[in-house]
């Protein structure tokens, strides 16, 4: 989070100071520091600094996508192929490596693919109108569909260079230990950060999520921006599934089942408002934690079943919807 | 205007039926067997009943420019009520009035987020959509339910000359067109769908109608969720009605009801849901493995949706009229209240 953040264009927020803007992401985490503050007072061991490396270890890939959803929804749309993407990225991948591709040409072809298909929906979208909800659905139909055209049964990933960067661990003072996976998702982080707040294409997109015709008689170039989060969220989808395919060391197409879902609660729990324009990458990183410690707290206490996860982020989702609801006044049928 | 838009869906459902035929000569074949028609298009009706029911809802939810997520994980709670409750020894009839009392409910609550709090829609029924099937799982202990019922399982999988199932269905379709656009209903959900603050002003129950289309919504999926956990007598909390909110977006956006509300075809829904349904029976048929369906599925969904797109109309209207300049009639974009 910068200082430099672009002021909401659209004024649709309550007229206020930096703290106000900055409500919702604050709220996030200070949930997800009540969380863990919960389960460091329950659980022996919960307390400490591994516990909190872990979160980030195991949801690496779903910061990298909730970036990429940030962006989309930013503009006002959405975007539901993420999780078939990353599926069809752990494919590829899998896939290119069992083939005898060098590594460096399997990732490119990964992030290619990705990107390409992000770019084709944002023009689908852009230029034929048709609705980002439609036009993402079927792309991650296709995607999907694509998996298991490549292969029906799940390939497991035997490239020494993928193995070692998967085993490999860098050693934080404190005896904290983190994998490449939780470089590369905060170096995204830092990366989006930069380019949505200190850039031209960063103005434009939340300038498209505030309102599309203003910017548009402004002269930014709504196009560009409205097609680019589009690709953008592809990338990110392929990266994620990279990750994934680096936790999993496999490929397979129901890798990531239903993970839309979960990216976009984690945005949404991050402060990001559905209708665009409104919403930062730091709130999401702080939705993915709040989701991983609930994951992590279920499984401390052993005795909860798994399905508790989904009630328990359904209810955060609803407490955090309620809560924009009082600090952001938004149009009731915007969508 | 209405009936160009049905025409793209009904051509992709030709298209798919005379694929089908080629394929495989006998699939029209009907038979009749102890009084049951039999055949692969019944199949495809019975199959496919589920999604058309809940499509109807969701034509409606649509029409006032929302959306509702929640319509599967409701269909997986009704049957896990209505398994829980006959495999405790229960009455079939109660476990059945119950569920739909349960779903009314849902309804209600989503309803409520959208017309009371002002939630949007997507992300009002994502709320459901996520903690109900967790509620389905915790009703059913994460177990399936298997169950033993004579009168249960007829609805999902009884015949009466047709299979029950599809003609719950079209008889819901059948009554909801005839409310809709018989009386003055259709009018108002669709003036809703346009802009709802102007509709109030105009001394329309915005937020009435809203809430009813939710509550309706929510009535239909629990109605395909008896007939989804009837036809294999058992309750899975995990996998019953999975992506069926999905198929039934896609059904209703096929049928040419646009995503932006404020109007809906009752009749192109029918088309959508049997395009949906006859695909994946083609695909099975074909021999093409399961899973690629989604290929598709994907294909045709796009394929329609550009077709039916305004702006692909306004390319080759561009087109014909540099051939022939008289022809054409600019059209207004978006279609309002008819």
């Amino acid at each position: 989070m910068t200082v430099l953040a672009p002021s909401r264009p659209s004024g649709r927020l309550l007229p206020g100071r930096l703290p106000q803007r900055f409500l919702p992401v604050i709220a996030t985490f200070a949930v997800f520091v009540i969380t863990f503050g919960v389960g460091s007072f329950r659980y022996e061991g919960f307390f400490s600094g591994q516990v909190v490396a872990n979160l980030f270890v195991d949801n690496a890939f779903l910061i990298v996508l909730a970036v990429g959803m940030t962006f989309v929804i930013l503009t006002g749309g959405i975007d539901l192929s993420v999780g078939a993407v990353a599926a069809l990225s752990t494919m590829i991948a899998a896939a290119t490596l069992e083939a005898g591709w060098p590594p460096w040409l399997a990732v490119l072809t990964v992030l290619a693919s990705g990107s390409t298909l992000g770019l084709l929906m944002g023009l689908v979208i852009h230029y034929f109108g048709v609705q980002p909800f439609i036009v993402t659905l079927a792309g991650m139909f296709l995607a999907r569909g694509l998996c298991f055209l490549i292969s029906v049964e799940s390939v497991s990933i035997q490239d020494p260079v993928f193995r070692d960067l998967a085993t490999s661990t860098i050693s934080l003072p404190g005896d904290i230990v983190v994998t490449w996976s939780v470089v590369i998702a905060l170096l995204t982080v830092a990366v989006a950060v930069y380019v949505l707040h200190l850039t031209r294409f960063g103005r434009t997109v939340y300038a498209v999520g505030g309102s599309e015709s203003s910017a548009r008689l402004m002269g930014l170039a709504t196009s560009r921006a409205k097609v680019g989060v589009y690709m953008v969220s592809g990338f990110c989808s392929a990266l994620g599934g990279l990750l994934f395919s680096l936790y999993m060391l496999s490929g397979y197409g129901l890798h990531a089942v239903g993970m839309e879902l979960d990216v976009i609660a984690a945005v949404v729990i991050g402060g990001t408002v559905l209708a665009g324009g409104f919403g930062y990458v730091a709130g999401s990183v702080a939705g993915v934690l709040v989701l991983g410690t609930v994951q992590t707290l279920i499984s401390f206490e052993g005795t909860l079943s798994s399905w508790w996860t989904k009630i328990v982020i359904g209810v955060l989702l609803l407490a955090f919807i309620m809560l924009q609801r009082l600090i952001v006044r938004q149009p009731s049928a915007a969508r | 205007m209405k009936r160009a838009q049905i025409l793209w869906p009904l051509a992709a459902l030709a298209g798919l039926l005379v694929l089908n035929i080629i394929v495989t000569p006998s699939f029209l074949s009907l038979r009749i067997q102890d009084g049951h028609l039999f055949g692969s298009t019944i199949d495809i009706l019975r199959n496919g009943a589920p999604t058309m029911l809940i499509a109807v809802g969701m034509t409606l939810v649509i029409a006032t420019r929302g959306i509702d997520l929640s319509v599967g994980a409701v269909a997986a709670i009704a049957g896990a009520i209505a398994c829980t409750w006959i495999a405790d020894g229960g009455n079939a009839v109660t476990a059945m009035i119950m569920a739909l009392g349960v779903c009314v409910l849902l309804g209600l609550w989503n309803g409520f987020l959208v017309s009371v709090l002002g939630i949007q829609p997507i992300i009002a029924t994502l709320v459901l959509m996520t903690a109900g099937r967790g509620v389905a799982m915790l009703l059913t202990e994460g177990q399936i339910i298997t169950i033993n019922d004579s009168l249960y399982s007829k609805i999902g999988a009884g015949f009466v000359v047709l299979p029950v199932a599809i003609l719950i269905s079209l008889a819901v379709l059948g009554g909801v067109a005839l409310l809709t656009r018989r009386t003055a209903l259709g009018m108002l959900i669709e003036s809703v769908g346009v802009n709802p603050e102007a509709s109030r002003l105009a001394g329309v129950r915005s937020r009435t109608i809203i809430w009813t289309v939710y509550v309706f919504a929510a009535l239909c999926a629990g109605v395909a969720g008896l007939m989804i956990s009837s036809n294999v007598n058992a309750a899975d909390a995990n996998s019953a009605g999975l992506w069926i909110e999905m198929d039934a977006i896609l059904a209703v956006v096929i049928g040419g009801t646009s995503l932006a509300g404020g109007r809906y075809s009752l009749a192109g829904t029918l088309v959508g849901a049997l395009v949906i349904q006859t695909l994946t029976t083609t695909v099975y048929t074909i021999g093409v493995p399961t899973n690629v369906t989604l290929v598709f599925k994907a294909v045709v969904v796009i394929a329609v949706c550009l077709l039916q797109s305004p702006r692909t109309a306004g390319f080759v209207r561009e087109r014909r009229r540099r051939k022939q300049p008289s022809v054409s009639v600019p059209r207004p974009q978006k279609v309002g209240v008819r």
